[in-house]
């Protein structure tokens, strides 16, 4: 009989293994020595078995003849064997199997066992895995151990009746009478398991609930007892202290609070504390706002608390971190339509509403927001109207998912709120309409039939106007695909340009459009060109001096340059989008050339404000990388860098080829620098700074500068953040990228500067040799 | 009045999110860059195949993930909260819609607390040690609930179940005693 082997050894064995066929052999070997250990009976070996069954099991092999081996260590009197047998149950068996029921009388049995240890792990196992029988058989034993044991099976005891019933719903009435009592508890694992326990019994009966609703109070005092204490080591997290026990009592006043006005009210205050004293800088405090946040949006709270939430939403978008912000998308999206369709028309509320909608626009939405937006334009109150039709016409600019669509909301909004659109709405428009060439034809048409029915908005009038000048003849094919066809005669359309000049409610603006149009539709119509020349004569007389100079410069395009007048009038070419501010305004109207000097679209302009933020909402859907600014501030916490040093990489023992070298630059007053460096393209190289420290303080104001010779162009991204922890606990990374084009030997000077024990460091490293070859300029192989 | 009219229309929106406050974990899962499994630990009841078919399919969704990404996904019915520490992947599927960040917290303590255990932890460490981990998780979540929000006791605990573990490995013969109490007067006998 060969030794068996330890556990570790075979792990190494198996790990050594080169290829799939020499691993299964392996296993092989080994699972038929484990069978035989377990054949052998008791030999003091068999929890090493079965550990190393477990091992194998973990590498997908099949394991099922370890189940009743794991029955029998259960059994076991030994801790150890109980302790590996317990662990081998919740892996090798499930309630789906008959096995599971062999280990209930064991269960039984140790969950009155004199050791705390050994009723732990019944009772692990029983929440874990525990089938509906089980539960029934065991539900008792449980119920007594909730109300006289320790804290330590106490707040484990509250889990497994969670789970007893989860999985049979009827045995909740045996727990509702002890679950109450538990709140008093001071220890905060039975805190935080009995607000899991009585959440749980109130889901599943609305009597219980609402007996339950007489804890409020408590719940309240326990609640504003962690948010007020002063700091403790214990349950601190990142300045909160214990973040898993607040969302819980968060939730549970949630649903106590929901639809009841005496329990909303007795929390109010508490909740209104927390919003505001929560540092969300961190997860866990993100968490707990978020928590509160969803609170006060399903009680009956006051309209003050609601402002509150919104703003936090507000606040959780901007914020850095993409996970608070990915996390909020989804749900604040529904929120703050919900406050938008249902705000009441009072300022403050209703605004801050609509700047979390704009801001939450994104190509994924679009579609839906957009309908929910111009719902809200029709309803909204008058002096938020600008603000809704600017934000509209930037998201669709910026996410329209066709032309067709652009053009329709924008139609939409002129409908509805004409009036209050920004000035350069016409010319943005009438741009728009010049690109979507394969759209002339429905635009037109679409914007003729809005000028027939009402001529009293504007900007509207004046883009149809216009439109109905260029394309006039389209129009009067009456053909259109996307649109039913109506015919329409020229005489139709001379009367509606007629009704605009006439009309007193067109401006000034407004009837140059008009008069303008009017002139066009010369070339473009066959029969009533007499009529349009008549037109235009009488406005050689008209008072308002910018109508009668077009109309007798129009007049002599008539008599002395009529074989000018086919070229003047024609087809405009496409007109480039300009800076906005550009006064196209007058000057779209007329014959004048469009600007073709003028550069491509100056999308600087148009994106870098308002939305920096919402550019960063970008990165959400997809991986778009958005370039840097070019002052970057540091991102994400020092908790974060620290914690990705919790598991050090391994060097040789993982496959993976090491492709980058770690080369310390600078060591000095315990704060450290090393460099890597990472080949990007030929000329291109990465260059990660990574500063440490190694002092009893933390080292703050962390800040890096960075120098190249004259062909090398440096870009730097933003630190991990500013401030290294002390005794190494974490440390702060920054991300150089280097352009050599010129392929000149690599230098750069860092300059370091910081803070440590309220003293400013300065000090200035130069690296002249970098750590890997691939940083060398030579592209001579290794 | 006013307030109560106001109400009355938020609530049909409201039913979007109304409670399924339950947060219940289905599973964990570690595992390393080449989607090699760490530790698995079910708290549903699935078989063999269905479990193995999971993991191969989320394995292959997490792993595509670029690194800008975030935290969270959703995948068929569930939500995933994942986080790579190193070379290994925490991930964890929970049911409910609301609050993913408690559970990113979650899956944070618990590698706060294989760090204070293995001191500086690194892959390897659970490798060798996967029964420990276990040990473990099992101190800190039960039934996919955290059962104890203080590092310390949950460190406490462990240290006191391995001296245990020690202890009734030395003791030969079998007896089902008080095994603490035995922890004053046993005699360490050579095997």
């Amino acid at each position: 009989m060969t030794p068996s082997v330890r556990l570790q050894e075979m792990i190494r064995v198996i790990r050594s293994a080169r290829t799939q066929g020499e691993e299964r052999g392996i296993i092989q070997k080994e699972c038929a020595d484990i069978r035989a250990q377990f054949r052998q009976g008791d030999n003091g070996e068999r929890s090493h078995s079965l550990a190393k069954l477990l091992y194998v099991h973990m590498l997908g092999y099949p394991a099922h003849f370890g189940q009743m081996e794991c029955v029998r260590l259960i059994a076991s009197p030994r801790y150890s064997e109980k302790r590996i047998g317990y662990l081998g149950a919740m892996m090798l068996l499930d309630e789906k199997q008959d096995a599971s029921l062999l280990i209930t009388n064991s269960i039984k049995n140790d969950l009155s066992h004199s050791s705390q240890y050994v009723q732990s792990l019944a009772l692990c196992t029983l929440a874990c895995m525990g089938s509906a029988e089980m539960c029934r058989d065991l539900a008792p034993e449980i119920e007594r151990l909730l109300r006289a044991s320790n804290s330590y099976i106490k707040k484990k005891a509250t889990l497994c009746a969670v789970h007893i019933i989860r999985k049979v719903p009827e045995l909740a009435e045996l727990f509702t009478p002890s679950a109450r009592s538990l709140l008093s508890e001071k220890n905060h694992g039975v805190l935080h398991g009995a607000v899991v326990l009585i959440t749980e019994l109130c889901e599943h009966n609305p009597d219980t609930l609402d007996q339950f609703r007489k804890a409020v109070p408590e719940l309240v005092q326990i609640m504003k007892g962690l948010v007020t204490s002063s700091y403790s080591p214990e349950h601190n997290v990142a300045g909160i202290s214990d973040p898993f026990l607040q969302v819980r009592i968060l939730r549970l006043l949630r649903i106590l609070g929901h639809n009841n006005d005496t329990a909303s009210d007795a929390m109010n205050d508490l909740l209104a504390q927390v919003a505001t004293n929560t540092d969300s800088s961190k997860t866990a405090g993100s968490a707990v706002l978020y928590e509160t946040v969803l609170t006060i949006m399903d009680i009956n709270s006051e309209s003050g608390l609601r402002v509150l939430a919104v703003n936090i939403l507000g606040r959780f978008l901007l914020n850095n971190d993409r996970n608070i912000r990915k996390k909020n998308t989804l749900f604040s999206t529904y929120c703050t339509l919900l406050f938008l369709l249902y705000a009441p028309p009072s300022g403050f509320y209703c605004s801050r509403a609509l700047e979390l909608s704009l801001a939450l626009v994104s190509a994924v939405n679009i579609r839906s927001m957009m309908k929910e937006l111009l719902i809200f334009l029709s309803t909204c109150p008058p002096e938020l109207r600008s603000q809704t039709t600017s934000g509209i016409f930037n998201a669709a600019e910026r996410y329209s998912p066709s032309k067709r669509w652009h053009i329709d909301t924008i139609l939409h909004v002129l409908t509805t709120a004409g009036g209050d659109v920004r000035d350069e709405t016409v010319p943005n428009l009438i741009q728009l309409i010049t690109t979507a060439s394969e759209l002339h034809c429905y635009t037109v048409h679409k914007l003729y039939r809005a000028l027939v029915k009402d001529i009293s908005q504007q900007p509207l009038v004046q883009v149809a106007c216009w439109c109905i000048g260029e394309y006039g003849d389209l129009l009067l094919k009456g053909e259109c695909e996307e649109i039913e066809p109506v015919q329409v005669t020229e005489d139709d359309v001379l009367d509606a340009l007629e009704t605009v000049l006439q009309s007193h409610m067109s401006s000034p603006a407004t009837r140059g459009f008009a008069l303008t149009a009017t002139m066009k539709l010369s070339t473009r119509i066959t029969d009533n060109v007499d009529r349009i020349r008549s037109i235009v004569s009488i406005y050689g007389s008209c008072i308002d001096l910018e109508l009668q100079q077009r109309a007798v410069e129009y007049n002599a395009l008539f008599k002395k340059y009529d074989h000018m007048r086919a070229a003047v009038l024609e087809r405009m070419p496409v007109m480039d989008k300009n800076s906005p501010g550009h006064t196209n305004g007058d000057t779209s109207g007329e014959n004048k050339e469009p600007d073709p000097s003028k550069p491509k679209p100056v999308e600087a302009g148009l994106l870098s404000e308002p939305a920096s933020q919402v550019c960063d909402l970008l990165d959400l859907l997809g991986g778009t990388d958005t370039p840097l600014q070019p002052n970057p501030a540091p991102t994400s916490t020092p908790t974060t860098t620290s914690s990705a040093d919790l598991l050090d990489l391994l060097g040789g023992l993982e496959p993976t080829p090491v492709l980058t070298e770690t080369m310390r630059v600078y060591e000095k007053n315990g704060l450290s620098l090393e460099i890597q460096c990472d080949k990007q393209t030929e000329t291109e190289v990465m260059v990660t700074l990574i500063g440490s420290n190694s002092t009893q303080n933390d080292i703050t104001n962390f800040n890096l500068q960075a120098a190249v010779p004259k062909s090398v162009q440096l870009q730097m991204k933003a630190p991990s953040g500013n401030v290294i922890p002390a005794h190494g606990l974490g440390q702060v990374t920054q991300t150089v990228v280097l352009n050599n084009p010129n392929k000149v030997s690599l230098k750069i000077r860092i300059r370091v500067s910081y803070s440590n024990q309220g003293a400013m460091h300065q000090d200035t490293v130069q690296i002249d040799s970098f750590p890997s070859p691939a940083c060398q300029p030579s592209i001579s192989p290794l | 009045r006013e307030r109560e009219r106001e109400r009355e229309r938020e609530r049909e929106f409201i039913m979007i999110f109304t409670f399924s406050c339950n947060l219940k974990m289905q599973f964990m899962l570690l595992f390393s860059r080449q989607g090699k499994l760490r530790l698995q630990k079910w708290y549903v009841p699935l078989s063999d195949k269905e479990k193995k078919k999971i993991t191969r399919e989320l394995v292959q969704t997490v792993l595509a993930r670029k690194p800008k990404m975030c935290s969270f996904l959703e995948w068929r019915d569930l939500k995933i909260v994942y986080k790579r520490y190193a070379s290994l992947y925490f991930c964890c599927a929970i049911e409910d819609q609301d609050n993913e960040l408690i559970t990113l917290e979650i899956i944070h303590r618990y590698v706060e607390l294989l760090d204070k255990y293995f001191g500086s932890v690194c892959e390897l460490d659970i490798i060798f040690n996967f029964e420990k981990a276990y040990f473990i998780l099992d101190e800190f979540l039960l039934g996919g609930e955290a059962q104890e929000t203080s590092k310390k006791n949950v460190l406490k605990a462990i240290e006191q179940a391995d001296l245990l573990q020690e202890v009734s490995n030395h003791i030969l013969w079998q007896c089902s005693k008080n095994l603490s109490d035995l922890l004053g007067n046993h005699i360490a006998t050579p095997q």
